[in-house]
C-alpha cells in the first residue's frame, strides 16, 4: 500500500497563496474569536442589565492575576523563540524554549488553581453571584485552552521534535501554527485581565 | 515571515533575518510588560467609571494588536488571512454588541 503525502503542508496552494496548515489554523482561530466573543457579549448584557451588580473585582486577587499576565506574556516570547529555533534547525534551543513555554504554562495553571482554591475557601463559588459565574466560565474555558496548548507544545518540543531531522520546513510550520494558538490564548487573557479583575465596578457585594 | 525557509545552520541570510525578528520580539515584550504595569497602575488611580473602562480597553487593544501583529506575524501575513480576520472582527463586534444594543431600553446605566 502506498502512502500519499498530504498536499500543501509546506508549499503554498496556488489559489490561496498559503499552505493549508496556515489557512486551517487561522480559520480555527476565527471560530475561537466568535466563541470568546459570545461569552463577552453575554457578560456585557448581564452586566449592563443588572442594577444590583456588585463590585466583584474586590473578590479577586489583582497581584496574582498580574503575575499570571506577566507569565503568559513571557511564555509568548519563549514560544516565538521556539519558532526561531525551529527555523534555525537548532534542536537544543528548540527544546530549551519549548520547555520554558510549557513550564510557564504550568506556572499559570498552578497560580490559577491557588486562585480557584481561595475562592472556594472564602465561599465564593460560581453560584455566589452572576459575576463569579462569569469569572469561572471565562477563566475555566481559558485555562482549558492553556492546558491544550501545553500538550501540543510539549509534543512538538520533545517526542514530536524528531521531525526536525526528516522534514525541517514542515516541522517549523507546525511549530509556527502551535505558536499561533498559544499567542491567541495569551491575547484572550490580555482582554480578560482588565475586564474581570480591574473594571468590575459597582457597589460592594452584599453577603 | 512565512516566506522564509528553514536552512542549514550557518546560512547568513536566514540568521540575519531571524536576528531582526528576535530584536522586534524583545521590543514587543518590553512594551507589553510596561503596558501591563500601566493597566494595573490605573486601577489605583480610581478614575471615573467611563474613562477607566475606555483607557483600560484601549491599552488592552494596543497590547492585543502588538501580539497579533508581531508574535502572530499578522503584519506580514498574506492578504487572504487579513481578509479573513477583518470578516471575523466584523462578526465579533456584531455578536459582542448586538444583544446589548437590542436590549437598550431594558438595561440600566453602569454604576
Amino acid at each position: 500500500m502506498s502512502t500519499a503525502a498530504i498536499p500543501y503542508t509546506v508549499d503554498a496552494r496556488p489559489d490561496t497563496g498559503l499552505n493549508n496548515v496556515k489557512l486551517g489554523i487561522w480559520l480555527f482561530l476565527s471560530s475561537e474569536v466568535m466563541l470568546f466573543g459570545s461569552l463577552f457579549a453575554g457578560y456585557i448584557l448581564l452586566r449592563t442589565g443588572n442594577p444590583a451588580w456588585g463590585a466583584g473585582s474586590e473578590l479577586l486577587s489583582i497581584p496574582l492575576a498580574t503575575l499570571n499576565t506577566i507569565v503568559l506574556i513571557t511564555s509568548s516570547v519563549t514560544m516565538v523563540m521556539s519558532w526561531v529555533a525551529a527555523m534555525e534547525r537548532n534542536l537544543k534551543k528548540l527544546r530549551l524554549y519549548m520547555g520554558a513555554t510549557v513550564g510557564l504554562g504550568a506556572v499559570f495553571m498552578v497560580v490559577k488553581s491557588f486562585e480557584y482554591a481561595a475562592k472556594f475557601e472564602h465561599h465564593h463559588p460560581p453560584s455566589y453571584s452572576t459575576f463569579m459565574a462569569c469569572y469561572f466560565t471565562f477563566t475555566g474555558l481559558h485555562a482549558l485552552h492553556v492546558l491544550a496548548g501545553m500538550c501540543v507544545n510539549f509534543y512538538f518540543g520533545f517526542p514530536g521534535a524528531k521531525m526536525m531531522q526528516t522534514d525541517p520546513q514542515q516541522f517549523a510550520n507546525r511549530v509556527e501554527v502551535a505558536g499561533l494558538f498559544w499567542h491567541f490564548v495569551d491575547l484572550v487573557w490580555i482582554f480578560l485581565f482588565p475586564v474581570l479583575y480591574l473594571l468590575n465596578f459597582g457597589p460592594p457585594v452584599s453577603h | 515571515m512565512q516566506h522564509i525557509d528553514t536552512a542549514e545552520q550557518g546560512d547568513p541570510h536566514l540568521h540575519a533575518d531571524l536576528k531582526k525578528h528576535v530584536r522586534t520580539y524583545m521590543l514587543v515584550f518590553g512594551s507589553l510588560m510596561v503596558l501591563t504595569l500601566v493597566t494595573v497602575g490605573l486601577k489605583y488611580l480610581h478614575l471615573p467609571t467611563v474613562p477607566a473602562i475606555l483607557v483600560a480597553l484601549a491599552i488592552a487593544l494596543v497590547k492585543g494588536s502588538l501580539v497579533a501583529c508581531y508574535f502572530m506575524h499578522l503584519i506580514s501575513e498574506r492578504k487572504l488571512i487579513l481578509i479573513l480576520m477583518l470578516a471575523t472582527v466584523f462578526f465579533f463586534f456584531g455578536v459582542l454588541l448586538g444583544p446589548t444594543i437590542t436590549e437598550l431600553n431594558e438595561i440600566n446605566p453602569i454604576h
